[in-house]
Formats: structure tokens, sequence, C-alpha cells
């Protein structure tokens, strides 16, 4: 028996950004190169159908990636393998045939519409770049149908985008996301720039969205609670690695890295009133001089000399992958969470 | 009848109806262009029929003054011509070489900005290190080259008829660096926002997101420039054709007037050189103080 | 006594099509050492009422109506000059963005030293031994090095931590929190809660906490007002509001927040969304979301009622008899 070849799978993917001043400069004022490296290695799948979630703090290159998949931004390396197709050398819109399959939602409901444009041309523009609806009319159609499928009405194609709310803004770009009839959807940080109430509407949206056609989505947010409400498969990122990926409930049950516990410790949340255990301390490291060995052996209470040397290997384990040398050796198992589930 | 009632209501429309400036400079242009647009129909001869002046009426004073005669309201110059119809014609060529300028300039501008913001790297290098060097120069040194190299090319019999498209041209190549600037500015900021990064990921090409996506976006500031621009073109040309490489005294246009006038100045003329610095004066002041309110009307956060 | 009582306080923006209420009657009282967290969506008028209270409104806003006293003293009509005195020495703020709450080109010292100064009165060494202890206090480690190092050295945290310590070294006696954690990542945002809810119990000093996140307001608050369309719609102790809230919106909200644990198949929302101060409908603001709306929901205008310590503005809980 063979599994379904996944719909995405990424494989090694890298992105350096050369932080370096220009040449002459460099030469004059001394200084080296730098490089941040904002993806540094990583690897994941996604079955057709199902949600993967990147989750992580600020700098640790979840961004990166949904760029890197949309062709926004060039890796240094790795693989993208989409439907068969590898994308790794193409750019964004190349080729049509695929890409038209690949859509992307994006966090600011304010600067993802043109406000120039009227909803229905907004809504109407990947129609007529890929070719899919070539007569106007036609394309017309298929937008007050969107607008209507997003909970909106048709009248609204006529109006700019500064007549909506910050949570119908993020409907209409939802519906021109989903005009190609794509397969996959790159959701970057949705719902973070919305009001709570109006958030669980558009969770919700996208949630019935996948069930009634089917979509695939790779979902970033820095939100574990929301990310738990939407995920199959969560992955945990930290300073341009992937430390953990393991099934949602997996991850909210037995976490397994330390930093995934610290991040499940660390949450605010409605039911945990006035906790006052001792706090994690420390901060993400800049990016530009991340430390040795494991990213996280400065603010890891299990921390030792192999973790200060050696980066440690993305190890699969029952079901899930994690990257630490402390779960390899067996040491975390005397480290009980505080709080699980 | 909605969209009339939509503009009625909008910021702009609101500011104009509050401010005092713009309204009178909007009034003072207004009959500045109707009497530009019909000048044949309100002037009294034509200034440019050598057949309709008559040399016994040259150096009249004005009607109302001792010796004046009431054929000519604004009295005559040394050929005999009616300043008042002079002043019309000419302010009909400063107006049309003052828009073709700006038109130039603009298009020039906007086109480099939007491509040099856009592409960045090189083609942005090149273009404003060229915008670098014309700025180092006083644009009029600029115009009187640019102006001296066509006239370098025409042969010389041609110079009278060319000279409105030479001094467009001048003028229009010196002053596209503003615009270039600021929509390169604005451009970059744009080019970074995500409606541009959902354009190309649905494959709309760099020209596409430049002029469908971009340009409606950075086009606020440019008719700020362009409308203060105005003002600045029209007195470069007056003050070519002061130089007396601008319009010819076939042709006068404003700034010719006053030069012909400031030539008799001291034989006791005076109203051949007033009159028409008079209609210039209250030109740039008008359009340039619309310019200003444009400015500010535009810009929320500097009132 | 009574730290801080507001009643009826409006505050009103007067535009060019007309005046718009950003806040409407708010009401509300602090005890001294109490931490009091103020939630609702963006356009709720929750900053607008720490701003109020700050004496920070601008023009063309302006406090319309209502009284606001501090230890029974009135400061909502006071000269520029007299809250200048107030704010810092008597009410401290907290913002946002830690940099831009910072003066960059002045050390993290010498702002500390000349806030102490201004309004302690200290001599020059004291004020610097008492802001070496205030980086201490606030988790700077090496406070006696990094005194004198500039804001654009600490990592955002850390800068966070010296700007609670800037509010905090006057020591007034109520200090106005406006989403202190919001631009902090989650591992850095637990550690700030903590620190302030451990320097509010140590000082005594009381908080006004303005936030969106009801996870923050769970782990610090003693008290919560929720705030909908301009209007305070509940209050009451974080621990009963949160179990059982009373007015609709806030079961509504409370409903709809993702939680980690078991999920659900769908999400409970709240239909539409906030009306903007402008369009706000007659009667309860809440009315076209509502689910339990009933016959004077729409036209008449429910009152806060209940006790200081808990009341709820919704006609549910007047008019049917509990």
């Amino acid at each position: 028996m063979t599994a379904p070849e996944p719909l995405l799978t990424v494989s090694g993917l890298k992105k350096t950004f050369d932080l370096s001043q220009p040449f002459l400069n460099r030469l004059l004022s001394g200084g080296g190169r730098r490089f941040v490296h904002a993806v540094d290695g990583v690897d994941f799948t996604i079955p057709r159908g199902t949600t993967l979630s990147l989750v992580g703090e600020s700098g640790c290159g979840k961004s990166t990636v949904a760029k890197l998949l949309m062709g926004l931004s060039r890796p240094t390396a790795g693989s993208i393998r989409f439907d068969g197709h590898e994308l790794a050398g193409t750019v964004a819109g190349e080729p049509p045939a695929v890409r038209r399959q690949m859509q992307m939602i994006f966090q600011d409901p304010y600067a993802s519409l043109n406000p120039r444009w009227r909803v229905a041309r907004i809504i109407a523009e990947p129609m007529k770049s890929f070719g899919t609806h070539p007569d106007p009319a036609a394309r017309r159609r298929e937008v007050d149908r969107l607008l209507e499928f997003v909970g909106l009405s048709a009248a609204d194609g006529e109006k700019f985008p500064h007549e909506f709310s910050g949570g119908q803004r993020q409907r209409i770009s939802i519906a021109r996301a989903i005009s190609t009839k794509p397969e996959f959807l790159v959701c970057d940080e949705p719902t973070s720039a919305l009001d709570v109430s109006v958030q669980a509407q558009i969770l919700n949206l996208m949630r019935s969205l996948q069930r009634e056609l089917g979509l695939t989505y790779l979902f970033i947010s820095h939100d574990l609670a929301v990310v738990n409400y939407i995920s199959d498969w969560i992955g945990v990122m930290y300073l341009g690695r992937l430390v953990e990926l393991a099934p949602a409930d997996r991850i909210f049950a037995e976490p397994q890295h330390p930093y995934t516990r610290l991040l499940l410790e660390t949450v605010p949340d409605i039911s945990m009133a006035h906790r006052d255990q001792e706090r994690p301390a420390g901060e993400v490291p800049n990016p530009i001089t991340p430390p040795r060995g494991c990213h996280f052996h400065p603010r890891c209470p299990l921390a030792n000399d192999r973790c200060r040397s050696e980066v440690p290997e993305f190890l699969a384990r029952d079901g899930a992958r994690v990257r630490c040398h402390a779960v390899e050796e067996g040491r975390i198992a005397s480290f009980p969470m505080r709080k699980a589930g | 009848m909605q969209a009339l009632s939509r503009a009625y209501s909008s910021d702009l429309a609101w500011s104009f109806r509050h401010s005092w400036t713009a309204r009178i400079s909007t009034l003072l242009l207004a009959v500045l262009f109707l009497a530009a647009l019909l000048a044949p129909l309100l002037a009294t001869q034509n200034p440019y029929d050598i057949s309709q002046l008559f040399l016994l009426d040259s150096e009249l004073p004005p009607a109302w003054a001792e010796g004046g005669d009431p054929r000519y309201f604004l009295g005559t110059d040394e050929q005999a011509r009616d300043v008042y119809s002079s002043i019309l014609y000419g302010l009909r060529l400063s107006l049309i070489v003052g828009f073709a300028s700006v038109a130039l300039a603009g298009a020039i501008g906007i086109s480099l900005g939007l491509l040099g913001g856009f592409m960045g790297g090189m083609v942005d290098g090149a273009i404003m290190r060229v915008a670098d060097i014309l700025l180092s120069f006083p644009a009029i040194l600029v115009a009187l080259l640019v102006n001296g190299i066509a006239r370098g090319i025409l042969p010389p019999d041609r110079h009278a008829d060319a000279a409105i498209w030479v001094l467009i041209l001048a003028i229009g190549l010196t002053n596209w660096v503003q615009y270039a600037r600021t929509v390169r500015g604005s451009t970059m900021v744009e080019r970074q926002k995500e409606y541009v990064q959902a354009a190309r990921i649905n494959g709309v090409s760099g020209m596409g997101i430049m002029v469908q996506h971009i340009l409606p976006n950075v086009l606020g500031p440019v008719l700020v420039i362009a409308t203060i621009n105005l003002g600045m073109a029209v007195l470069t040309e007056a003050t070519l054709s002061f130089l007396g490489v601008g319009m010819p005294t076939t042709q006068p246009s404003l700034g010719t007037l006053i030069r012909i006038g400031n030539e008799y100045l001291f034989s006791g003329i005076w109203w051949v050189v007033i009159f028409p610095s008079i209609v210039l004066v209250v030109l740039v002041l008008a359009v340039n103080l619309l310019g200003d309110w444009l400015r500010d009307a535009l810009n929320p956060r500097l009132r | 006594m009574t730290l801080l009582s507001v009643k009826n306080l409006t505050v009103a923006f007067f535009g060019r099509s007309g005046t718009v209420n950003a806040i409407e009657d708010v009401s509300l009282e602090l005890e001294p050492g109490e931490i009091l967290g103020m939630v609702g969506e963006s356009g709720a008028g929750k900053s607008m009422t720490g701003a109020a209270i700050i004496g920070l409104i601008e023009p063309p806003g302006r406090i319309s109506a209502g009284e606001i006293r501090l230890e029974g003293e009135r400061i909502d009509n006071l000269p520029p000059e007299a809250i200048r005195r107030i704010r810092g020495r008597r009410i401290g703020a907290i913002f946002q963005d830690p940099l831009t709450s910072l003066n960059p080109v002045l050390t993290v010292g010498e702002q500390l030293i000349e806030t102490i100064r201004t309004h302690l009165k200290l001599p020059r060494e004291a004020a610097r031994a008492r802001a070496i202890d205030w980086l201490r206090r606030v988790g700077i480690p090496a406070p006696e090095a990094r005194i004198d190092t500039y804001p654009h050295q600490y990592s955002g945290g850390m800068r966070q931590r010296v700007v609670i310590a800037l509010a905090l070294c006057a020591e007034p006696r109520l200090v106005i929190a406006d989403e202190p954690t919001t631009a902090l990542d989650v591992s850095v945002q637990a550690q700030v809660i903590a620190l302030l809810r451990q320097l509010a119990r140590e000082t005594g000093v009381a908080v006004i906490l303005v936030t969106h996140d009801m996870g923050v307001i769970a782990e610090t608050a003693d008290r919560v007002a929720v705030m909908y369309a301009g209007r305070i719609v509940e209050v009451g102790p974080v621990a009963e509001v949160l179990r059982a809230p009373r007015h609709p919106y806030t079961s509504g909200l409370m409903a709809s927040i993702p939680r980690i644990g078991p999920r659900p198949e769908v999400l409970p929302q709240i239909e539409g969304a906030m009306p903007r101060p402008h369009a706000r409908p007659p009667g309860c603001a809440f009315a076209p979301r509502c689910p339990h709306r009933f016959v004077p929901c729409t036209d008449e205008r429910p009152e806060l009622t209940g006790t200081p310590v808990r009341s709820v503005a919704c006609h549910l809980t007047t008019e049917v008899p509990a």
C-alpha cells in the first residue's frame, strides 16, 4: 500500500539574506560580509485537504517560508515540489498552469487590496491574468457568485475597499484567492489584524471553505490557540529552523521540544487566571548572530555541551519529528510540563 | 448624480469650500484661462497680422491717459500693436507653453520615477544620477542649453516657427526631475505592499503592476507638483523670452512683451511693460496659491 | 478611599460632519493597588478612556461631560500645566511601542534620573542610585553598567521593562498601561505581564490595563471592564466575568476566542461587526448583533446597573427577574 503523494513537499529549503555593506564600503571601512539565515533548512509535507500551521515568534522565518513557496522570493537552496512540479527555480506566476493552483491570503487587510480599485476588479484580477474566465461578462458573474460565497453581496463589487471593515476586507481577499479555483492556500497571519469577534467569523469561513472546496492550507500564525483550531499538523519554528513537526493534538498533548513547551506555557490563556510561577527567561536572539549548535540552547533548561556545539538532527519519533539532543537522548522525560492539553 | 454628491461631500471639496485663497485663485485662473481661450473674440485686433497695424497709431498711451485713443484701451507699442490684444494672445502662448511643458515633464518624470522605483538596482541608479546632475544646474541654464542645442540643429529660417516647440522641450526637459524623485519614493513604498505581492502571485507582469496598480496610487503628490510647476514653467518661458531666446517679437508671449516694453521704459512708455507684467504676476501667483492649497488639502497631517 | 473615580465621562470629537462621541457615559472606580483590565475591540473606546484619565485628549476631541477624580480631587478640568504635573508624578503611563516611548538620544539612566528628579526633588546621586534600583527591580541584568547605555542597545522586551521603570519611578498612585505587551513576542509578553503584576503588588500602585487580549486580562487583572461601541457593558471580578459573563457581548466574545485544548467543530461567532461611532444605533449598540435581542433593546439604551463591583448594561439582566 502506498500513500498518495502529498500536495506539497518542501525539503532542505534555505533562504539567506546578504546584509553586507556594498563592496566599496566594506573595502573602506572594514567589516566582513554578514548573512541572515532566515530559513535554514526546512522540511515538511502537506497532504491534500489538510492544514499545516507554522508557528513561531517574530523573526523565526515563518513568513519567509510563505514568500518562498509563492515565488515572491527566490530560495537559496532546497526544493519545493507542488503537485509533481518543482517550483524552487520559478518566480511568482510561473508556470501559470501550476501557480493558478496556489493562492495567498495576507495579514494586513488594509494593504492587501489596491485602494484605487473597485472590489469587483480586485476579485477578477487573478481570473483575468490567468485566463480562467476570458469572457468579461462570465468573469463578472463569477465575481458576484464569489462575493456571495464569502458572505458579502454582489452589489459590494461596485464599492472601494475603504468602504469595508477589516473582516469584510479579509473576505474580499479570500474571494480573490479562491477565484482561480486553487487547491492550495497560503494564509499568512490572516486574522492577527482582526478583532476577536471577527476573527472567529474568518476562521469558520476558512474551515468551511476547506471542507467544501477540498483546499489544502499552509497557515502561518504566532497564536497557538488559533493554530489549534485550524490545523491538522503543526510545525514550530525557531530562528529559521523547524524544531518540531507533529499532528496538532500531539503537539498540545505531548510537546517534545523544550521551545514548544515554553511557547505552550507562556500563551496567555483565559482559563489560566493569575499563574504566578517563575516565568521562563530570555528572548529570541538576534538572527544575524544566532547561538552555535542548537539555536535554543541559551534559553533551554536541558542544554549541555553537545547542545552548545552540535546542531541537532530533525529526527522522526513516533509519527512526529523533533530537532533536539535532549529528546534524542531521552533526557527530556524527567522534565514534566506544568500544564498539558 | 450619486457620483456628483459624493464628489461634493469629499474632503477635497470641503476644504475647497472653506478656503478663501483656493476660491479666489480659482476664480482668477478661470478668468485668465477664458481670456486666453477666447482671445480671437475678445481682442480688438490680431497683433500677429501686420495688415491690421497702423504705424501712425504707434506708442499711444492708455485710453484714459492724455493723448490716449479709445480704440486702444491699454495703449499701443512702437509697432502700433494694441497692448490689450497682445496680452490676450501672449497669455495664450504662455499658457500653451506652460501646460505642454508640464505635461512633457510629467510624462518623463512619472515614467522614469516608476521605472526606477519599481526596478531598483542599476536602472534606478542610472536614472537618479542623471537627475542629480540636472539638479546641480540652475533650471534656467539647462533650459538655455537645450534651447541653444535645438536652435543650432534647426536651420535659421525655421527658428520663428519652431520657437514654441523648442521652448516646450527646453522647459519640459528641465523640470522632470522633481516628478521622478517624488514618484520613485512613493513607488518604493507601494511596491512593498501586499496588494502588489498579490498581483505578482497572480502572474501580472511588471509593466501591468507599474501602470495599473502603482501608478494610480502615486499620482496624488504629482498633481500638487504639476500645479506648482505650471507657475514655474510660465515664469521660465517668460524669462527665456525676456532674454531674447524665447518667442520672437512677431509672436510675442507675455515674456516677449515685457522685453519689448522694457526697451522703451526709459522713454516714458510705461504701459507696454506694466500691463503684461501685472497679468504675469497674477497668473503665477494664482497658480502657486492653488498649488499650496492643494498640497495642504491632500496632506491632512500638515494641518 | 477610592483612588480613582470616573463618573459619566463622555469624550466628544467635533468634526465637520457633526459631533461624534468616542466614549459615552463611562463610569468606573478603582481602589489602591487594584489592577483593572479594560478590554474591547479596536474603536470600542478603551484607549480613549485611558487617554482621558491622563489628560491626553487632543483637539478636536474633548471631555464634553462627566468628571474624573483622583483621590477625591477633580482632574478633568485642570489647566494644562497642572495636568502635566499630575502626569508622571501621580499617574504614570506605559504605551504599546517601547521604541517610541523612549528618547533615542538620551541614555536610559538620563531619562530615569530626569524623571525621578523632576517629580521627587532628589539630589543627583540619590536619583542615580534609585534609577539603578529601579532597573534591577524590573529585571535588567547588571543595571550599574546598563544604566549608561542607549535604548537601541536593549532588546524589545528589555525596552518595555525600562518603560515600566520609567512609569513607576516617580512612585505614582496609578498607572495607565495601554496595550503594554502587544508589540512583544509571546514568550516575552508573559514575562512583562508577570513583572507588571509583581510590581503592582509590591508598590501598591493601581493599574488600568488596556488591551484587546482576554488572555492578558485573565492572567493579570483583578477586575475587568468590557467596552463596546464607546460604553462599558460589563464590569466585574475577572474570574466571575470570565466564568459567568452576563452581557451577551461578553459571553459571545468569550466563546469566540479559540482555546488550547479540545477544539470545537465550529467556533461560536458573533455575526456582523461593531458599529462605527457615527453609525451607532439607538438603544443598545449591541442589539443588531445580539442573539437574545427583544422588544426594548432596539429603542431603549440599557443603563449600567448593579454594584460598583459587578454591573451589567443589558435589558436581559434588568427586566427578566433572575
